[in-house]
């Protein structure tokens, strides 16, 4: 009786949580004949694609596709993984690796940085971005989102370097490694699926920023994804299967690469907070 | 293989780092200076901009450009915001919206935490997927799948509520036809309609970080509580409660902060910045800033003013952390 209470309340759970994700994709494949039916069908009952080659062949605004806005998202997303990445690791292994005199004092900068409400940035951002000419640029958006990403990727990438066992490089060292090929041929292979983890991390955090990239961006044909999808919204109300089936490719990566960090966004969140 | 003739010299090498190397080891700063860097041009330099900017009269994006001077204009833009009962209302509407946010999505996240807990291994795992789906769902696509939920014609609420015997639909909302009803038309339904959304958007971290605390409590101790006679509620309350105190401590402060500067979800569900009956201090801010005509100057005091109250909720959690950093 109580199993199957609680069997329930997790159905209930489950359902309350996946449904939205599910009717995105539902309806997506729906024709819209079923969309606007005046009875929802909970499936669709004659699926199809033709919002998806709605989207991926007409073009949005002329000359622009679907396709050259997700180009421009993975640009940006990438660019920023790459240069976060980089940086990030140096940092962590400067902090990991080493006892100095501010090391303490970064730390605390750096949880106190991740607090800075970004929303409140948007408008000093603006005027550096103006300043450095950077307006109506992609680069515009790598550089604030490289800034966005950073914190937490060196606070979450410390944790994989210091697990890597400080023996393995000493005795490198001891075979007369340089550091540098101490760092390239040990620590960097071992740190590598904690700098995959971290990079996704920072990809989903400049894949899904709408307002700095609403703001910094005016030439339409440079719109990144959320941007385009804001401006497609707002445009036509009652387009729901292309809109659906825009959402649908733009939540798709997202899901796919949360799915594989998601473990170790909540040791880097709550980190300390629980001891094991 | 290391040679034998080596391995002493390296090891003499780490032991007196005086001698063979300079005093300081410059490796680690060198190591940080990127970061350093960027994190000062892209985070910190901005922040002390925008309070500098809060002091200034900035209304063409020129100024911006530097090609005009701007005008001083000490806490005018303060005293302009704090004595508009506008801006009381939106900072009203943000309190309640992130306090009321925090409070459901903590009992729904614990709750669920909880639940999950207690589960069979094969359910356990098909409703923390379920869960993980709303939390790996992007801010901007879950609002625009819950803004279509609500759609006036065809979206499955106004079906839903079509489908009420007529009847009881008039006793209680005193009307039986609800297509073409503007569910976000009423400012209460419209704050409704973003909490449901809000919180089905930041209950799984709650949910799987009460999870991964629970599992560190032995198990034991609820056993010897439930065989002294403890019921379930009681159990919490002394057992697990007590034991997650500190999560439970970051995981408000959390909550909080996000909560209180939600945007994007503000943002698409009012379809931009035209309704200000629902503003709250995040798009409040933008708006001013960037709706014509530009008030960046204004816009600029609006977000210090947010920074500081999160600034004081920041101080707690770093505060907490550290502790824990300490204990652990």
């Amino acid at each position: 009786m109580k199993r199957i209470a609680l069997n329930g309340a997790g159905l209930l759970v489950a359902l309350f949580a996946a449904f939205p994700v599910y009717w995105m994709v539902a309806t997506s494949l729906k024709p819209n004949r079923e969309i606007f039916a005046s009875t929802p069908r909970p499936v669709p009952a004659q699926p199809t694609l033709e919002h998806y080659r709605e989207i991926l062949t007409g073009n949005l605004i002329p000359g622009v596709t679907f396709l050259d806005f997700f180009l421009n998202s993975v640009l940006v997303a990438v660019a920023t993984v790459l240069l976060s990445g980089l940086v990030a690791l140096f940092a962590a292994t400067a902090v990991a690796r080493f006892r100095f005199k501010l090391r303490t004092s970064f730390l605390i900068m750096l949880l106190v940085v991740q607090m800075i409400p970004l929303e409140a940035l948007v408008i000093p951002l603006f005027l550096m971005i103006q300043r450095l000419g950077l307006y109506n640029t992609l680069p515009s958006l790598i550089l604030t989102y490289l800034g966005f990403s950073l914190p937490f990727a060196v606070w979450m990438l410390r944790g994989f370097v210091a697990a890597v066992p400080k023996e393995l490089e000493e005795a490198a060292a001891i075979d007369g490694a340089s550091r540098m090929q101490t760092f390239r041929r040990i620590l960097f292979p071992l740190v590598a699926p904690g700098l995959v983890a971290t990079s996704i991390f920072s990809f989903i955090t400049a894949w899904n920023e709408l307002i700095f990239a609403l703001t910094f961006v005016n030439d339409q044909s440079r719109y990144t994804l959320p941007v385009a999808m804001t401006f497609f919204f707002g445009r036509d109300d009652t387009a729901w299967g292309s809109v659906m089936a825009a959402s649908t490719l733009f939540t798709l990566p997202v899901i796919v690469f949360f799915l594989l960090v998601q473990r170790r966004m909540v040791s880097g969140l709550v980190a300390g907070a629980v001891k094991g | 293989m290391s040679t034998l003739t080596e391995a002493p010299e390296a090891a003499a090498a780490r032991e007196t780092p005086a001698r063979r190397r300079p005093r300081v080891d410059r490796l680690p700063y060198l190591l940080l200076l990127p970061c350093l860097a960027i994190i000062a041009v892209l985070l910190l330099w901005p922040l002390g901009q925008v309070v500098a900017m809060s002091f200034y009269k900035l209304n063409n994006v020129r100024q911006l450009r530097g090609t005009r001077e701007w005008p001083w204009v000490g806490l005018d833009n303060y005293v302009q915001i704090l004595g508009d009962p506008f801006f009381l209302r939106v900072l009203r509407n943000t309190v309640l919206f992130a306090a009321a946010n925090v409070v459901l999505t903590m009992i729904l996240g614990t709750l669920v935490g909880l639940l999950l807990n207690r589960l069979g291994k094969r359910m356990a795992t098909f409703v923390a997927s379920c869960v993980m789906l709303a939390w790996a769902t992007p801010a901007l696509t879950g609002t625009i799948v819950w803004k279509w939920i609500f759609d006036d014609t065809s979206g499955l609420v106004t079906w839903l509520f079509n489908k009420l015997p007529d009847g009881l639909s008039t006793a209680l909302f005193g009307r039986s036809d609800w297509t073409g009803y503007g569910w976000f038309n009423s400012p209460l339904l419209f704050f409704a309609i973003l909490t449901l959304v809000v919180v089905w958007h930041s209950f799984p971290f709650i949910a799987v970080s009460v999870l991964a605390g629970l599992k560190s409590v032995p198990s034991e101790l609820h056993e010897a509580a439930r065989v002294d006679g403890a019921g379930p509620w009681r159990v919490f309350w002394s057992v697990t409660f007590p034991m997650l105190r500190p999560v439970f401590g970051i995981l408000v402060v959390l909550s909080t902060i996000w909560d209180f500067k939600v945007f994007t979800q503000q943002f698409v569900l009012a379809g931009g910045t035209q309704d200000r009956t629902t503003f709250m201090l995040s798009i409040y801010s933008y708006a001013e800033a960037f709706s014509p005509p530009p008030k960046y100057g204004l816009g600029a005091a609006i977000a210090v003013i947010l920074t500081l109250i999160l600034l004081l909720v920041t101080g707690i959690y770093v505060r907490m952390v550290l502790r824990q950093e300490e204990d652990a």
